[in-house]
């Protein structure tokens, strides 16, 4: 049985139809790479999913209890959001808090774990993301790739079920993506259950075992990596592989 | 300048001083610590758009910031008594110097939790936390510090404002200065004097805010 299943969920923004009615099943131990092109609605079914936003309609499925999309009450979100952590494009560290403040908040403040404790978990997550000499430096004094595994190490902390991950290299410097990106492999490697919107085409081959393509509100295709980008079925597929991975040095499709 | 002259000023520099100290003061921080809980209240009724009372709210701040504040003064303390109700001169003008404070001011408070990147809040939500959780940790003292600097502004515009209360007998500063000149008629020199004093309060107040803007920007720049 999958850990988390969206059926025919439905967003529309001011009458423009974002998601028309997408499905997702994902089980325990996969890394779904979400593609598409930008518009396409991938960020929105993610953040639908966590609740930043609430999607019009649609069947929600997670760890076996079903919800109606735009029919959860509060209490529910904040016990279901407990469950999972979510990275963003722009990190969005707490700008107030040191890079351990922002790993501990959630398990302090929110979980009421004993203050020791959370340190603990604190310091081993940061020192997970190579970042353990940088636990008392504030957001502003990090690099964007260091702030994004500050996010990620955030999100592990939290021992979540699933990290959904929101374009989490597109703000960063091309030469700071790899930093992220590795630590995003050595989680998927751990067996961490992960829901990656991305642009990154590496890591969607290599690292993703699923992916999904995405356009105007609606799947296009999805399934193993390898099928996708080997043998895509959709004519779709193929021009959006192709005006992606036009250049013949990108076929290869490496992290970088 | 005459002997005589500078024994006045010398004479009345402690006179004037000290209901300075007595009145200017407490009436400041007395009002403005009112003025800054009304504020923040009505700051933080209006974030989180609470329906019932985001009209209420914009009406206070319309008619407090669109009448002068001696015309407010005079209604309190003068006006009041017509429907019987009398008040003393200090706390009709505590009154009117909250609400005036408390209505400037949470606009500054709502331009400065707005001016909070929406993504704190939903990063907030994702590890868990309540509103009130975020609001309390992570919102609010980024506000603040934005804040700060305008709230120092209307900080030192109270000080100064305080002076209207000469009008409603308020017995402060202005008001201790104006019966020294009565006496002696040397207002040129005497209004300067105390302009020098509020000058002196001020420049405290503008120490003060540079002490709290470095205090308060131990997390470097904002983002």
């Amino acid at each position: 049985m999958p850990m988390l299943q969206v059926n025919n969920i439905r967003k529309a923004f001011d009458g423009l139809q974002v998601l028309r009615g997408v499905d997702l099943s994902v089980e325990k131990g996969d890394v779904i790479a979400i593609l598409g092109p930008s518009g396409s609605g991938k960020t929105t079914l993610l953040r639908c999913i966590n609740f930043l936003e609430t999607a019009d309609s649609g069947e929600l499925i997670f760890d076996g209890e079903h919800f109606q999309l735009g029919h959860v009450p509060h209490r529910t979100i904040a016990r279901l959001r407990k469950k999972t952590a979510f990275v963003f494009q722009n990190y969005n560290l707490f700008l107030n808090k040191t890079a351990l403040q922002n790993v501990t908040e959630g398990l302090i403040i929110a979980r009421r774990m004993p203050r020791d404790k959370a340190m603990d978990i604190g310091r081993r997550a940061l020192e997970k993301v190579g970042l353990a000499d940088r636990c008392d430096h504030y957001p502003s004094q990090l690099s964007g790739g260091q702030q994004q595994r500050v996010a990620i190490a955030r999100a592990l902390a939290t021992e979540p079920e699933i990290i959904f991950f929101d374009e989490p290299t597109s703000a960063l410097d091309p030469e700071l993506i790899g930093e992220v990106l590795s630590v995003m492999r050595q989680l998927a490697e751990e067996g961490m259950t992960m829901l990656v919107v991305t642009h990154e085409m590496g890591f969607a081959r290599n690292v993703s075992s699923k992916v999904m393509l995405m356009e105007d509100g609606v799947v296009v295709e999805s399934g193993p990596s390898r099928e996708f980008f080997s043998n895509p079925k959709e004519e779709r597929t193929r021009a959006f592989l192709r005006s992606i991975m036009g250049e013949p040095d990108l076929q290869a499709g490496r992290c970088p | 300048m005459s002997e005589r002259l500078l024994g006045i000023l010398i004479d009345s520099f402690g006179k004037i001083l000290l209901p300075g100290l007595t009145m200017t003061i407490p009436l400041t921080v007395i009002s403005f610590s009112i003025g800054m809980v009304i504020a923040v209240a009505c700051a933080l009724a209006q974030f989180a758009k609470i329906r019932i009372l985001t009209p209420i709210i914009r009406f206070y701040i319309w008619v407090i910031r669109g009448t002068p504040l001696l015309v407010q003064l005079f209604i309190i303390f003068y006006g009041l008594p017509n429907v019987g109700i009398v008040l003393d001169a200090f706390p009709s003008a505590v009154i009117v110097f909250s609400l005036s404070t408390g209505a400037y001011c949470a606009e500054t408070m709502r331009a400065a939790l707005e001016s909070v990147p929406r993504g704190q809040m939903e990063a907030g939500y994702c590890v868990g936390m309540s509103y009130l959780q975020i609001m309390r940790r992570i919102v609010l003292p980024q506000a603040f510090r934005t804040a700060f600097p305008p709230l120092s502004n209307s900080l030192i515009s109270l000080v100064k404002d305080t002076s209207l209360a000469a009008n409603i007998t308020v017995v402060e500063m202005f008001m201790a200065t104006q019966r020294i000149v009565a006496r002696t008629y040397e207002a040129l020199a005497l209004y300067m004097e105390v302009a020098l004093i509020y000058l002196l309060f001020s420049t405290v107040l503008e120490q003060l805010q540079r002490y709290g803007e470095r205090k308060l920007n131990t997390y470097g720049g904002l983002k």
